[in-house]
């Protein structure tokens, strides 16, 4: 995985970004390309149309609070996004996202970024830098055991070790 | 020293007295999952392992999101759910018969001690039963009916100690918006809950399930109230044999996190849109119009609920310009609503009666608010757009609130009309 090197554009929000936003519980039913054409669309209309494979989402507070809806994660990773840098992420949306293989950060000074602005993403050593502001902005390094899934491409894959899989 | 209440049932779930911070496999006692996140999104990663579930009667599965169907997609959903409880031989399954958080406890699956998960946000409901009960995502809840356990770092407890009782016309769900606003929505960090004093003791058992569901809203991983008599009592009223000993709160156990406050000196809060946490007193709403009113939800339109609302429809009728809906929570608290006459005074008042099943909370269904609709609701979420068009503005409040709304065409105090 090149979670280190890739220069990725920010998509910048606030605190408190919910579940209900992410995945609208109108298109819940609907296959998981259309669900994500409408993800933050209440927020941000622009959102799913303009993102580019790669960006960087970046939250405040909380970020990911509400339901247990994985499709919150799940619309993200469709749409490309290399990861969630938040300066916290609520428990469950955390979980949702490592489990999918949605790489998911968190980093105190989610502040000092402003939208557009060009990151390079190094999860495992802990830094993320914004270029276009020529900052290093530390992180907390996601646990080895939780890192081994999100490299495995989540929790599936995971288990498919611990299964073995279908025979196919 | 003496072991809080979530980590003496995480220790017993685990094997092991580890200490917040540490990370546990935890042996689950009980899955619950419903239509939306369940058998649809697990069955096809049960089958990519090609294994089944881990044990058919540790697991719930109550249809409640799609419900009632009304299109292909629903039908499909509700169809591939019935045909996946069948071939995996559950026998836990209540198809239509209410939401899941108030249909489980109900048909007596929880009883203090237990470790609990559910693929949903409301989990911490089962809480109210001493049980340690905390929401998943699908993918998560598929490893766990694969293998029957889950990891979890243990988590701090963070004690919130209501002292004094509540007064007239303030309830849990008023506790709950005003924690939230006071805390803020992530006051729980993803730890452990507990709730306790004097006026949580009195409460009965819906009312504790309203303050562990709306730990969802807090941001804490569970919810929990230690089993006590009240505790012991409901259990027996459903006819399931319970221990609670060594599952009630320990006033001398070591906690993290202390908070206490005052129940008798709380007025009914409502919380204005978006946020649970945009809470205040009643008082500061008098300007606000709802054109609809809604009682459901898991949080607000079980049994007790449903009387407190009809405390005040009760000889009166609904405004001109004012819908109220209730969907009461489950189809067996219908039916004991309905023995006790508070579905006819709802009726009666002009109410429009909805399924019991999540209905217009979840925003799932066919029925939404419509653009710029003003709303009262007592539900737990009023996130924008969730239950219908992002203009829509949805007001917070406990059951007695919103149907006190619903008479005087506006937010008012509902205790003028006790
Ligand atoms: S009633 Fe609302 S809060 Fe409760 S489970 Fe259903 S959607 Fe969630």
């Amino acid at each position: 995985m090149v979670w280190g090197c890739r220069m990725s554009r920010a998509w910048v929000f606030g605190d408190d970004i919910d579940t209900d936003a992410l995945a609208p519980g109108a298109y819940m039913k609907r296959p998981i390309n259309e669900l994500a054409s409408h993800c933050m669309e209440a927020l941000a209309p622009d959102f799913a149309g303009s993102v580019r494979p790669g960006d960087i989402v970046v939250g405040g507070r909380n970020f990911g609070m509400g339901s247990s809806r994985e499709q919150a994660a799940e619309a993200l990773r469709h749409l490309g996004i290399g990861a969630v840098v938040a300066h916290s992420f609520a428990g469950i949306f955390y979980r949702n996202a490592l489990n999918l293989g949605l790489l998911a950060v968190e980093c105190d000074e989610t502040g000092r970024i402003a939208q557009g602005d060009e990151l390079r993403l190094d999860a495992v050593g802990g830094v993320l830098e914004n270029v276009t502001q020529g900052v290093a902005l530390p992180c907390k390094p996601v646990p080895p055991f939780l890192m081994d899934m999100v490299e495995a491409g989540g929790l599936v894959p995971h288990l498919e070790k611990r299964f073995g899989g279908v025979e196919s | 020293m003496a072991r809080s209440l979530a980590r003496r049932i995480i220790a017993r779930a685990s094997g092991e007295d580890a200490a917040p911070g540490e990370v546990v496999t935890c042996a689950v006692d009980l899955a619950m999952i419903h239509d939306s996140g369940g058998p649809r999104r697990v069955k096809p990663i049960l089958e990519r392992l090609g294994v089944g579930v881990w044990d058919a009667n540790r697991v719930v599965v109550a249809t409640d999101h799609f419900v009632p169907v009304f299109d292909e997609e629903t039908r499909r959903i509700q169809n591939l759910t019935r045909d996946w409880v069948k071939a995996q031989a559950i026998r836990h399954y209540y198809e239509e018969q209410g939401i899941c958080h108030v249909v489980t406890p109900e048909r007596g699956h929880l009883r203090p001690g237990m470790f609990c998960v559910g693929g949903d946000s409301h989990s911490p409901t089962g809480g109210a039963f001493g049980a340690y009960m905390f929401g998943i995502g699908a993918t998560e809840m598929a490893g766990v009916l694969a293998t029957g356990e889950i990891w979890l770092t243990v988590p701090e407890t963070i004690l919130i100690e209501w002292t004094g009782r509540l007064g007239e016309g303030v309830f849990a769900k008023d506790m709950m918006l005003f924690l939230c606003t006071r805390l803020g929505m992530d006051g729980g960090r993803y730890q452990a809950v507990e709730y306790a004093g004097d006026a949580v003791r009195a409460m009965a058992m819906p009312e504790r399930m309203t303050l562990a569901n709306m730990t969802a809203e807090l941001g804490g991983q569970t919810g929990l109230i230690g089993a006590d008599d009240v505790t012991a009592a409901h259990l027996a009223g459903l006819g399931v044999a319970a221990d609670i000993d060594g599952w009630g709160h320990d006033a001398g156990a070591e906690v993290e996190e202390r908070h206490v406050f005052d129940a008798s000196a709380l007025p009914p809060q409502i919380a204005a849109p978006h946020s649970p946490a945009n809470a205040a007193d009643v008082g500061e709403f008098g300007g606000v119009t709802p054109t609809i009113a809604y009682i459901g939800a898991c949080t607000g339109a079980k049994l007790d609920d449903l009387r407190v609302a009809a405390r005040v429809l009760k000889g009166r009728r609904v405004a001109v310009g004012v819908t109220l809906l209730v969907a009461p929570a489950s189809v067996r608290e219908t039916e004991a609503a309905r023995d006790e006459g508070i579905m006819a005074v709802f009726e009666e008042a002009g109410a429009r009666i909805l399924p019991s099943a999540c209905g217009i909370c979840a925003g799932y269904g066919d029925e939404r608010l419509e653009a710029g609709t003003v709303c009262i609701s007592s539900t737990a979420r009023n996130f924008k757009g969730r239950m219908g068009d992002p203009s829509s503005q949805v007001y917070l409040g406990s059951p007695l609130s919103t149907a006190a709304a619903a008479v005087a065409g506006r937010i008012i105090d509902p205790r003028e009309m006790l």
